[in-house]
């Protein structure tokens, strides 16, 4: 049912789910902040249920807060998914 | 109504908490007649919303009977992820649930204050927090919270029951302006004095002040439902529609 959470992976979905929100697909990368990229607290939650979908990797209130890059969630989901 | 749902371009389904009678029954009922598939979930009321499922399969409709008391988070939970499995993802959810236990302020107790509490006000959110990330990925959605005219307005003996639906109008509002982006309404309807199992305790003395001089039916109130849950509303959002035959006019 839900994707083997590996780095690759995970890099994969969440790139193509910040496109999905709005982010422009040529700015996306691991080091790119979200401010920079007009993702959103709102755009955030989306990226969340997209993980969960995916991967089965419930991404809670509190895990977000604080992150700025791509990057930060990638690690996270990876991380969450071990 | 509802041409979109027809055309089959919304994939998804309808839920309807306390569905098995009255107003509830009533908007399963409307639900079904715009096409959509409708889960009733009831808490002991078996052989109301039984009744309610044969209604509408004889009718060609599809429902879906959902046992459980909606405070349960995991069971919750449970019942989302196999309407989703069964016909994807609820884009139409009216939270409907609700209870009473009156008494005056000084002997209100702490029992009949959680209680009230926590089925008319924590669990329509829990339901709500747990369709929008749905909904937000299906860039539609549709949340009708069933208000009252008590919270708004005052009524003796019901400090519980105004707390509990004046909460839900404060909620509607803030998750509405949340999500309204993602072309998700979340909306409340305030029905004054309706005729149903709820209500029949009531004075008889309250329809002198009501304008119209009668209660209303679970017919009238389904209508507004009706409408904000359709795709048609979608301009509407955060908005309380007001159903009691005048009286708070």
């Amino acid at each position: 049912m839900t994707t083997k959470a590996e780095t690759g992976n995970v890099e994969r979905v969440i790139f193509d789910g910040l496109a999905e929100v709005g982010a422009e697909p040529d700015d996306i990368s691991r080091e790119a902040e979200f401010e920079a990229l007009d993702v959103d607290s709102l755009d955030l939650v989306e990226l969340a249920q997209i993980v969960e979908e995916e991967f089965g990797v419930r991404l809670e209130g509190d895990d977000l807060k604080g992150l700025t890059t791509v990057g930060q969630v990638i690690d996270l989901v990876v991380k969450k998914a071990g | 109504m509802s041409a979109d749902r027809r055309n089959g371009t919304l994939q998804g389904c309808a839920l309807v908490t306390g569905g098995s009678r009255g107003i509830g029954a009533a908007v399963v009922r409307a639900l079904a007649e715009d096409g959509w598939p409708v889960a009733i979930n009831y808490r002991s009321d078996s052989d109301g919303a039984e009744a309610v499922a044969k209604e509408i399969t004889d009718n060609g409709g599809v429902a879906t009977l959902v046992a459980g008391d909606v405070q349960d988070g995991a069971a919750l939970d449970d019942v989302f992820t196999a309407l989703e499995e069964e016909h994807g993802p609820v884009l139409v959810l009216v939270n409907n649930a609700g209870i009473r236990d009156d008494g005056l302020s000084p002997q209100l107790g702490d029992d009949a204050w959680e209680r009230v509490l926590d089925t008319n006000l924590s669990a329509a959110f829990r339901t709500t927090r747990r369709a929008l990330g749905p909904m937000l990925r299906a860039r539609y959605g549709r949340i009708v919270n069933v208000a009252s005219i008590v919270g708004p307005r005052a009524n003796a003996g019901q400090a519980n029951y105004a707390a509990s639906k004046a909460g839900l109008i404060g909620m509607t509002r803030t998750v509405a302006v949340e999500v309204a982006r993602r072309n998700v309404t979340v909306n409340a309807v305030a029905p004054g004095l309706v005729e149903t199992k709820f209500t029949e305790d009531v004075n008889g003395d309250a329809l002198v002040e009501i304008p119209a001089r009668r209660a209303g039916t679970p017919e009238e109130v389904a209508a507004c439902i009706r409408f904000l849950a359709s795709p048609e509303a979608s301009y509407v959002t955060g908005t309380t529609l007001t159903v009691d035959g005048g009286l708070s006019a």
